[in-house]
């Protein structure tokens, strides 16, 4: 059985943001990767930013132009 | 070969662009349509191109610059995307084809047209360009530099001159955007632009930069890889102006050639093409017979000179310099049939060699030679 996590998915409005957040991140030392939108969020881009809920608590004002922060296990 | 139609197409990159489109074509997937490493890669690329070209500009916004395929769509697309039926435009009859010909068309779907004339210098005036503002003027589209004069256009005081109209300008800057300061394309509220002649990037690379707040029609619709079950394509930018996948291996490649030019300095690039430019007229303005076209004392100028010899006709001249001598040089009516009017060159055409970073003096000193050459195979 896949052992699941908790998350903390921002989502972006556009790719361009996405793109901008990861940039940003990387630079900035922000934890976390871009993925593929998880089907059970809607947003209107099909990119992600992914961090532990856990570190989310400590990031989470950190990541730009995201949409909205969802916590969910996968 | 001697290749001076960098007007037409800047044809020596720099050698990091042609690796870049290699190197592209081999690892990159479609930008914003996965989360996996070629797409992210693809993704990034896309998005560095879209910030170094905002910092070009002037612009603070990357997502304000959308990709198309070279300045005539991004004409296409702010020309039509802005104008409804009872709007009135103005233009110059120093325009090329990809401002006039999209112009004429909204004419014919109900937008007034004003056409604003130039001298013989081939210089607009801007007194008229100002009295021709009327109250339902909904934008004044103009070539930021002419492609057959080399002259530039204030765009500055063309915004001055505007005052607080709610008027919009649309800068086609496919002749000037890399070849001279584009800070003042901070002046319109749309460059229309393309990647493959003074940005050294491959053609089919271009692209549109809309100010903040300034809206578009979209001319094309289709797949943006975002809000994918919503009818209605995407309205943000860039999305709402790139329907369907974009031209990425070009992109990367003139991402590498902007990276270029930062690299050397756009004034440098800037100077060295003046030069260039100078030593050509320097070279030619005395040879019998020779008519060179433009505002040759004004700066800045792209470097761009285009001229005729008397005793034989433009394209005879053209064939010659690249039979005999192996020149490269562009021949007769430039896509530019209003300003030929002006120049009284509609029947002649006219010969027009223009420089890049890459050409060199001595490159410079055998066109001179070349044209001295045939100068005196006429009169002699």
């Amino acid at each position: 059985m896949i052992k699941k996590h908790l998350y903390c998915i921002f989502t972006f409005r556009k790719t361009t943001d996405a793109m901008a957040a990861e940039k940003l991140c990387i630079r900035e030392g922000i934890p976390g990767r871009l993925i593929p939108l998880p089907t059970e969020i809607s947003a209107g881009c099909g990119l992600a930013w992914r961090m532990s809920a856990e570190e989310s608590e400590k990031y989470r004002d950190f990541v730009p132009n995201y949409e909205r922060a969802v916590i969910m296990e996968m | 070969m001697i290749y001076l139609d960098n007007a037409a197409t800047t044809l020596k990159k720099p050698e990091c662009v042609k690796n870049a489109v290699i190197n592209a074509l081999c690892n990159l997937g479609n930008p914003s349509r996965g989360a996996y490493e070629p797409s992210l890669a693809a993704a990034r690329i896309v998005y560095s191109a879209r910030e170094r070209l905002a910092e070009l500009i002037g612009a603070e916004n990357p997502s304000r610059i959308a990709f198309g395929s070279n300045a005539t769509d991004a004409l296409n697309t702010a020309i039509q995307g802005i104008l409804t039926a009872g709007d009135h435009v103005i233009t110059t009859v120093c325009e090329h084809n990809s401002v006039l010909r999209p112009l004429y068309v909204m004419e014919e779907r109900g937008v007034s047209l004003t056409i604003v004339g130039a001298d013989k210098k081939g210089r607009i005036s801007y007194d008229e360009l100002k009295g021709s503002i009327r109250e339902n003027t909904r934008a004044i589209v103009l070539g930021q530099a002419s492609n057959l004069t080399g002259n530039t256009v204030d765009l500055k005081r063309v915004r001055e001159l505007i005052g607080g109209r709610k008027i919009l300008l649309v800068a086609d800057a496919a002749q000037s955007f890399g070849s001279i300061s584009p800070k003042d394309l901070t002046a319109a509220d749309i460059v229309c632009f393309t990647g493959h002649k003074a940005l050294m990037g491959p053609m089919g690379t271009g692209g549109i930069y809309v100010r903040e707040g300034v809206n578009i029609r979209p001319l094309k619709t289709g797949g943006s890889g975002i809000h994918s079950f919503s009818k209605a394509h995407p309205q943000d930018m860039p999305e709402a102006l790139e329907a369907g996948t974009l031209n990425c291996h070009g992109i990367a490649g003139l991402l590498v050639a902007l990276d270029f030019i930062r690299e050397v300095g756009e004034e440098e690039i800037y100077n060295k093409e003046k030069l260039l430019a100078e030593a050509f007229l320097q070279g030619i303005y005395d040879i019998k017979g020779i008519k060179i076209y433009g505002d040759l004392s004004a700066s800045p100028r792209v470097p761009v000179v285009t001229l005729n010899m008397e005793g034989i006709s433009s394209s005879v001249l053209c064939d010659m310099l690249w039979t005999d001598y192996k020149i490269c040089t562009r021949a007769g009516a430039h896509c530019a049939p209003l300003m030929h009017k002006t120049l009284g060159t509609e029947k002649s055409g006219a010969v027009r060699f223009s420089f890049s970073y890459f050409n060199t003096a001595d490159e410079v000193k055998a066109a001179v030679l070349a044209l001295k050459e045939i100068g005196k195979s006429i009169y002699d």
